[in-house]
This record gives structure tokens, C-alpha cells and sequence, in this order.
């Protein structure tokens, strides 16, 4: 009896944890519902008639190609690291090479390495190459950035596989694509999905490289974000409307995947 | 044969980081500026000396030591808060956890904007709104501001590694430990904080990799002011390139940036492959 007092006030403790760490959140979406009239006001105004008015300046102004870019970039980068990462790790991991363990540590010293240390070059190539402003390019870095992430997680998952069933799959004489197909991917396609949601996060999120390599046509949605500030006086509300709207993707998929999340952050270290 | 797979990978990876970084090595050497015409003489190491004798790169470099610290030290802390009581069961545990996690799910640029604009302003910031006064907090504090943003976003991260953590502990061990008749404090420190260090050290060590290469929160809330109170190594080699134009400078502090970052990489590594050994052996 006492303990489940215990428990129902420390849930009520919890409930207000909750309700304040998330309320920046919530009144970025109040606030995006908002006249840019009662957006700026102090002290600040909870009773308002709610406008979409905000959303449809959001799209007047041509949101959708830098959305668009967006998805691109993610999407297209998440598949080309899932194309990479799945195999390597399987190296790693199923049937190690030789020396596996410095091939993972490699992979996860260039991750740790800043991203600006090795920018200029980059740049100039990108540049030389007549690849700014290009989502491929984009695209291209985004595979790097997520690469090492991608072949830690999905080593973890693949080290999942049985053995046993593996080498059994190999007596009964299965070629590699029967048992890939028939046991692999049943056992790791959740661990991919997870691999590919993450990426796809990342990959949606990354402002550094998309303001620096980016102008007009290839920009992506962060940069639409950043744009919107400099030349406006009263935007709060419409701020507040784009950075719900360029959210929204992650937002929802990090929801529905949650109980994913922690393996795929830890890469792979916390079960 | 049996490499084949791991190839496509490793060469991509060692095209797309490593080369650059050799021909960083190389503009380093080169005295470049790019609104400057005409050649590019090779200086030996004056870029590195300039750069060391630069009180700018080492006020940047202090910066950012306080500013990851600072932001995974009390992510660290609130996130064990966070996953203490979510690791009880209460009416809507599920609900308290999605909102718990919410901030690290807002785009991180959308996240800086809105804590600087919606939150942080003087005269109609939320934060001002509610509780009085004209504080304008990212001039007076710029550190805790941008501390603060990153702080709200990488809690929930620490918060999903420890409750893992804290999930993880046998039932039967603290339960005898209560028969025993150890009190929740002790039954805390002498258990549950030595079974959670290898989850502390994983989520700190992680949060820094992150973290030290912030950079849309100084961007968009204090542009590294006032002055260079927030001016981190990210931000600064972003300056040096893109603002004054000085690739040799720039290229050289990015060298340097990489030694550092070897070095505490090399300590870093041996408490990962450390922990994922722990992790394998269980």
C-alpha cells in the first residue's frame, strides 16, 4: 500500500517533469497557430481565436522545394548508406576478415573527427568540381557522415544471427543469397529498419554542410529556417509554423520508433 | 573473397575523410587567402605558429572544452533524474516518455531558433513573460543560453542510455538487498550507480563526440558573441574560412583541431571498446 503511494507521487512528479521539459515544444506549435499580433506579446497570450495563416505564409513563401531537397537528401543517402553499411558489417561481424576490429575503429575515428577539420578540401573540390549547390553532393557527405554510425549498429544487430543456424543453413548445402534471405534478413530487419531511421534523422537535421555548400537550388529545409530570420521584423508566429512543419518528419517517426532509438544512438552498445 | 564486402565501405569512407584531410595537411603549408590574387607561397609552419599565437584560437578552444562539458555534464545529471523516475510504474508512463523525449526529436536549428526567439527574448520571450523582468539572457549569459539549448535537446538522449541502464539491473539482487534491509539511498549509491557507471561513461563519451562539434546552436543564437564568449573551434575555423577568407589559417587549425581530437580519441577508444566488451560478455 505504501509503496504504490510512493509510486503515484513520484508519477506525479514525473507527469510535471514531463509536462515542463516538453512545453518549449508545445508552445512553439501554440505559438505557430498564433497572429503574429498575440505572438509577440508580454506578458504572453494563452486565448487566441487559432489561424492557419501562419502555415499558408510558410507555403506562399516556398517552403516545398526546400522540403523537397530534404527528402532527397535524406532518402537518398540513407539508402546508399544501408547499400554500404549492410555488407561491411556482415564482414565485421557473421564472418570477420582479418583485422576487423581496427577496420570498426577506423570507421568510428572519422566520425569523431570534427567535421570542419577536413571541410576546406571538400569545399574546393565541390567547387572545382562544379558540384555546389547540388543535392548529390549532399547526398554524397550525408552517406559519409552516417557511415560509421550505420556499420556499428548494424554489426550489432547482425551479431544477433545464431551461428548454429547459420552453419547449419551451410551444411544443408543453402547458397549465401538463400540463407541471407531466408535467415538473415528475417532476424536484422527490424535492426535495419532502426539503421535507416536514425540515418534518415541525422541526415534530415544536418545544418553545417547544407548552409556552407548550398545556395539556391539544393538548399535544404534548416536553411529555409535560417533564411526566414534576417529578413523579416515581426515573424514569430511564422517561425514558429515553419520549425513545426520542417520537424514534423522526425518528430513522428522518433515516436513511433522510441523503443529503437537508444540501440541506434549507443550505436549498437545499449540493448 | 571474403573482404569484398567490407571494400565499397572502407574505400568510400577513406575517399570522403581522408583524403581531404591529407590535402588540409597540404593547404596548411600554403600562405592562401582567398580575396588575395596571385600565388600561394608555401610558408613551412607560419600558418601554425600564427595560429597558436592567436589569442582567438585558444579563447575558441577553451570554449569549447566549457561548452561540451557543461552541456554533457548536466544533460548527464537531468537525463539520470529523468530515467529515476521513469523507472517506476505510474499511471501514463508511456506519455511521460514521449514527452520526455520530444526535444531531441525538434530539428536542432528549429530547437536554437525557438529557445532564442520564443524563450530567451527580452521584451516577449516566454521566459520573461512568465516570471517578470527584462533579462535579455543571451547577451547577459551567453554561455548558459546555448548550454541551456543543448542541454534541453541531449538530455533525452542520456535519459534512453541510463533507463536502458537502470532496466538492465536484477530484480532479485535489489529485492534481497531490501530483505536485507538496505534503505533506497544505499540500496542507490552502493548499487545502482556502480551497475549504471559503464552507461554514464558510454553516454558522456558519446554526448562529447556530438557536442564538440556544435555548431547550429552558436550559429543561430549568439554568432559566437558577444565578443567570443561563445565562439567554439567549429565556429571559429567557420569564420576563418568564410569570413576572412584565409584557407592557409584555416587549414592549419583544422590540423590542430585533429591532434586534439586524436588525443582524446585515443583515451576515448579504450573506454568504448572497453564497454562493448562488457556489453558482449553478458
Amino acid at each position: 500500500m505504501r509503496a504504490r503511494l510512493q509510486n503515484s507521487v513520484w508519477g506525479v512528479v514525473a507527469w510535471i517533469a514531463g509536462i515542463i521539459f516538453v512545453f518549449p515544444v508545445i508552445w512553439m506549435v501554440l505559438t505557430s497557430f498564433k497572429q503574429e499580433a498575440d505572438a509577440a506579446t508580454n506578458p504572453p497570450s494563452w486565448f487566441f481565436a487559432p489561424t492557419l495563416a501562419q502555415y499558408g505564409q510558410v507555403f506562399d513563401r516556398n517552403i516545398t522545394p526546400f522540403l523537397l531537397n530534404s527528402l532527397m537528401a535524406s532518402v537518398f543517402s540513407t539508402i546508399l548508406v544501408v547499400l554500404l553499411a549492410t555488407p561491411a558489417a556482415y564482414a565485421l561481424s557473421l564472418r570477420p576478415v582479418a583485422k576487423w576490429s581496427d577496420s570498426l575503429f577506423f570507421f568510428i575515428t572519422t566520425k569523431m573527427m570534427p567535421a570542419v577539420a577536413a571541410f576546406l578540401p571538400v569545399y574546393l573540390l565541390v567547387k572545382h568540381l562544379g558540384m555546389l549547390d547540388n543535392v548529390w553532393t549532399m547526398v554524397i557527405l550525408y552517406t559519409s557522415m552516417n557511415l560509421p554510425l550505420a556499420v556499428w549498429m548494424m554489426r550489432s544487430f547482425l551479431l544477433e544471427v545464431p551461428r548454429e543456424v547459420l552453419e547449419a543453413g551451410e551444411v544443408d548445402g543453402a547458397s549465401l543469397i538463400t540463407s541471407i534471405r531466408k535467415i538473415i534478413l528475417p532476424i536484422v530487419s527490424p535492426g535495419l529498419a532502426a539503421t535507416a531511421l536514425i540515418c534518415f534523422i541525422f541526415a534530415w537535421n544536418e545544418f553545417f554542410l547544407a548552409v556552407n555548400l548550398t545556395a539556391t537550388n539544393a538548399s535544404t529545409s534548416p536553411i529555409f529556417l535560417v533564411g526566414f530570420i534576417s529578413s523579416e521584423g515581426a515573424f514569430l508566429a511564422r517561425l514558429c509554423a515553419a520549425a513545426t512543419i520542417v520537424s514534423l518528419p522526425v518528430l513522428i517517426a522518433g515516436w513511433v520508433a522510441q523503443n529503437k532509438l537508444v540501440r541506434g544512438l549507443s550505436m549498437g552498445a545499449v540493448k | 573473397m571474403r573482404r569484398a564486402p567490407l571494400l565499397p565501405a572502407l574505400i568510400f569512407a577513406i575517399i570522403v575523410t581522408q583524403v581531404p584531410f591529407l590535402y588540409t595537411l597540404y593547404l596548411s603549408t600554403l600562405s592562401w587567402n582567398a580575396l588575395r590574387p596571385g600565388d600561394k607561397p608555401f610558408v613551412w609552419l607560419d600558418n601554425y605558429v600564427t595560429v597558436l599565437s592567436d589569442s582567438r584560437l585558444r579563447s575558441a578552444l577553451l570554449n569549447t572544452v566549457v561548452l561540451t562539458a557543461g552541456a554533457v555534464i548536466f544533460s548527464v545529471i537531468l537525463g539520470l533524474v529523468f530515467a529515476l523516475l521513469l523507472d517506476r510504474k505510474f499511471l501514463g508512463r508511456g506519455i511521460v516518455r514521449t514527452m520526455l523525449i520530444t526535444p531531441f526529436l525538434v530539428m536542432p536549428i528549429a530547437a536554437a531558433l525557438l529557445w532564442k526567439h520564443a524563450l530567451f527574448n527580452p521584451t516577449y520571450g516566454l521566459i520573461n513573460g512568465l516570471f517578470g523582468g527584462s533579462t535579455d539572457w543571451v547577451s547577459s549569459y551567453p554561455k548558459a543560453a546555448v548550454i541551456t539549448t543543448l542541454v534541453w535537446q541531449w538530455t533525452p538522449f542520456m535519459m534512453l542510455i541510463l533507463l536502458a541502464g537502470l532496466q538492465s539491473q536484477s530484480h532479485e539482487v535489489l529485492e534481497a538487498a531490501r530483505v536485507d534491509g538496505a534503505n533506497a539511498w544505499q540500496i542507490f549509491t552502493k548499487m545502482t550507480i556502480p551497475h549504471l557507471r559503464q552507461y554514464l561513461e558510454l553516454g558522456a563519451l558519446l554526448g562529447s563526440i556530438y557536442l564538440v562539434n556544435t555548431f547550429d546552436a552558436i550559429f543561430s543564437i549568439t554568432q559566437g558573441g558577444p565578443g567570443t564568449a561563445t565562439t567554439n573551434l567549429p565556429y571559429e575555423i567557420y569564420l576563418t574560412m568564410f569570413r576572412k577568407f584565409e584557407y592557409g589559417e584555416a587549414s592549419a587549425a583544422g590540423v590542430i583541431v585533429v591532434i586534439l581530437t586524436i588525443i582524446v580519441a585515443t583515451f576515448a577508444l579504450r573506454v568504448i571498446s572497453g564497454l562493448f566488451k562488457v556489453e558482449e560478455n553478458r
